[in-house]
């Protein structure tokens, strides 16, 4: 009783944002859970209980040969994810590691953070489609690289290709994991590297024993945001890959748009429980409540 | 399109004051070409499909539409007499989405599109030069100072119509409020800016009140235009002398050769499409 009393006080606090939490994120989890058990006509949703929804996303799958629509979609979208992933954990550690270790003072870490938020600027699609001048049949790059002689034809895939749609995540998200890396970085005790030094490591040796273990937190935090936003995502495959590329979201923005709600839902909640376990897996890697 | 009574859900043998959709707008839809890059009469719908735009055409994401343009293309092929574009079997829709995963495969499109906006940027940047389009985007191409022609085809138009529906959770004030904008609506002043845009309004007297006598004659009456043609936004659409691609009213509206609508295996062709996508 006496425990309970004590907690009270932090129970109270937590209770604002757990009240949120739950009207608005679980409340309507549990109604996209509940209605892809349901069946729908061309007007109306019909509430029911049956596994049907579930079954029509997977048709086809059992069968060999050509891949089914699902599976192509997710090896798709896994594709997608890994790449972006790589890229951006690539690119994003490279930069933090630059702002951390060599720009020494306060206000210029600021200005360079600053100029890296550029990209959000300006609306989503409003970003994605000033791409097409530029990468376009007669875009900038092609006018460019056939006024230098290097190419004859206009390069095609620059646009609405696979390419587009990885350069468009990079540029977009490399920011998510620029940001908790650049935040573990801060946190590593500049003695440490001194000492590997004062040992006779190489920049390398230090970068790669010391660095990366001790950003492991941020790399983790990073790579949860860019995993569940590429698994998600249909505006940017969308535009950038010319609306020619099937990514989940996409399949279930149809289905919504058709009122197909009970198979949207079910392949929402599919696609839920298969990022929750990429997240689980990353999680794994490293206790990030330990670490904050 | 009546009712029995304001919550049936049957509909009415005789005409009652009950109306499921109050009509706005409509039009017949075909394929937007750029005459300057293709340098060749267009004809045919087939001409989407054609390998000698491969890489350069374009159809639309939205699957109730795209796949009667898809069937209007295959038709055109002589692959499949429909006897009802706008309520294919499975058969049918199996053939036509066959028939775009093939194209797709072999690169024929550049992009689909499913915003209007991309349709425009498509047609502009010249990454496309056949593709579906809406009336108002080969406008908006046109006001850039781009060739854009709405391609009349021998086989027809595809034509839509839309509407508004009232929910039936709008009662009391609210639905007087709805009602009033609904007769504001019809009133002429939308109407002649939809009219302008390339669209028929629902209720051509009253628009045609707000419109000059010379817009109406190029817009509806397929006569060459006395003077400029602008855009509802005041920009130049056409110059003096120009015709409406397609002509008068009577020839585009006469010209029809399928209606969009919702077919008895929607559910199945959504699935479909999302394969087409998927491929």
């Amino acid at each position: 009783m006496r425990n309970t009393a004590r907690h009270l006080p932090a129970w109270l606090q937590a209770l604002p944002f757990s009240a949120v939490f739950v009207v608005f994120f679980i409340v309507p989890l549990l109604l996209v859970l509940a209605v892809s058990f349901w069946r729908a006509s061309d007007y109306e949703l019909i509430p029911a209980f049956t596994g049907q929804n579930y079954l029509d996303v997977f048709t086809g799958c059992a069968i060999g040969g050509e891949l089914c629509v699902t599976f192509k979609t997710y090896l798709s979208t896994f594709k997608f994810c890994f790449l972006v992933w790589a890229i951006t954990l690539l690119t994003g550690f490279t930069v933090a590691y630059f702002l951390a270790f060599h720009v020494r003072s306060t206000g210029m870490q600021t200005l360079l953070f600053v100029i890296c938020t550029v990209p959000f600027w300006t609306s989503n699609v409003i970003r994605m489609i000033s791409w097409v001048p530029l990468l376009g049949r007669n875009g900038l790059i092609n006018q460019a690289l056939q006024s230098v002689g290097v190419i004859d034809a206009p390069l095609e895939w620059l646009l609405f290709s696979d390419f587009a749609v990885v350069l468009a995540f990079v540029h977009l998200y490399t920011m998510f994991m620029i940001v908790p890396i650049f935040n573990s970085m801060m946190r590593i005790d500049r003695a440490l590297i001194e000492a590997a030094e004062d040992a006779g490591a190489t920049g390398w040796q230090t970068l790669w024993n010391v660095i990366v273990p001790l950003s492991r937190t941020g790399i983790i935090i990073g790579s949860i945001f860019v995993v569940t936003i590429v698994m998600g995502d249909f505006v940017t495959i969308g535009v950038m890959g010319g609306q020619q590329i099937a990514s989940v979201g996409k399949i279930i923005q149809v289905q919504t748009s058709y009122l197909q709600f009970p198979m949207a839902a079910a392949n929402a909640v599919i696609l839920l429980a298969i990022t929750m376990m990429m997240v689980w897996g990353l999680t794994r890697l490293v206790d990030i409540r330990k670490e904050l | 399109m009546y009712l029995t009574k304001p919550d049936a859900k049957t509909f009415s043998a005789e005409p009652t004051q009950f109306m499921t959709l109050i009509p706005t707008v409509y039009n017949a839809d075909t394929l937007g070409i750029r005459p300057d890059l293709i340098k060749r009469p267009i004809e045919s719908w087939k001409e989407l499909l054609n390998p000698e735009f491969k890489g350069k055409t374009a159809i639309l994401n939205i699957p109730s539409i795209g796949i009667m343009d898809a069937a209007m293309v295959v038709e055109a092929m002589g692959i499949h007499k429909y006897p009802d574009k706008g309520n294919m079997t499975k058969a049918e829709i199996d053939l036509t989405i066959k028939t775009l995963i093939e194209a797709k495969k072999a690169g024929q499109f550049r992009a689909l599109w499913k915003d209007f906006n991309e349709s425009v940027n498509l047609m502009a940047s010249g990454e496309v030069v056949i593709q579906s389009m809406w009336s108002p985007a080969v406008t908006a191409v046109r006001t850039k100072g781009i060739d854009c022609v709405f391609q009349p085809l021998k086989e027809g138009y595809r034509a839509w119509a839309a509407g508004f529906g009232v929910p039936k959770s709008v009662t009391g004030k609210k639905a007087d409020g709805v009602y009033e904008f609904i007769n504001w609506f019809l009133d002429g002043w939308a109407g002649a800016y939809l009219n302008r845009q390339g669209y028929y309004s629902a209720v051509l007297e009253t628009a045609k009140a707000k419109m000059e006598a010379y817009e109406w004659a190029y817009w509806m009456e397929g006569k060459a235009a006395t003077q400029d043609i602008k855009s509802p936004n005041g920009d130049l659409l056409a110059k003096a002398g120009a015709v409406r691609d397609g002509g008068s009213y009577e020839t585009r509206m006469g010209g029809i050769a399928c209606w969009n609508a919702i077919m008895d295996e929607n559910a199945y062709m959504v699935q479909k499409w999302n394969e087409f996508v998927a491929a």
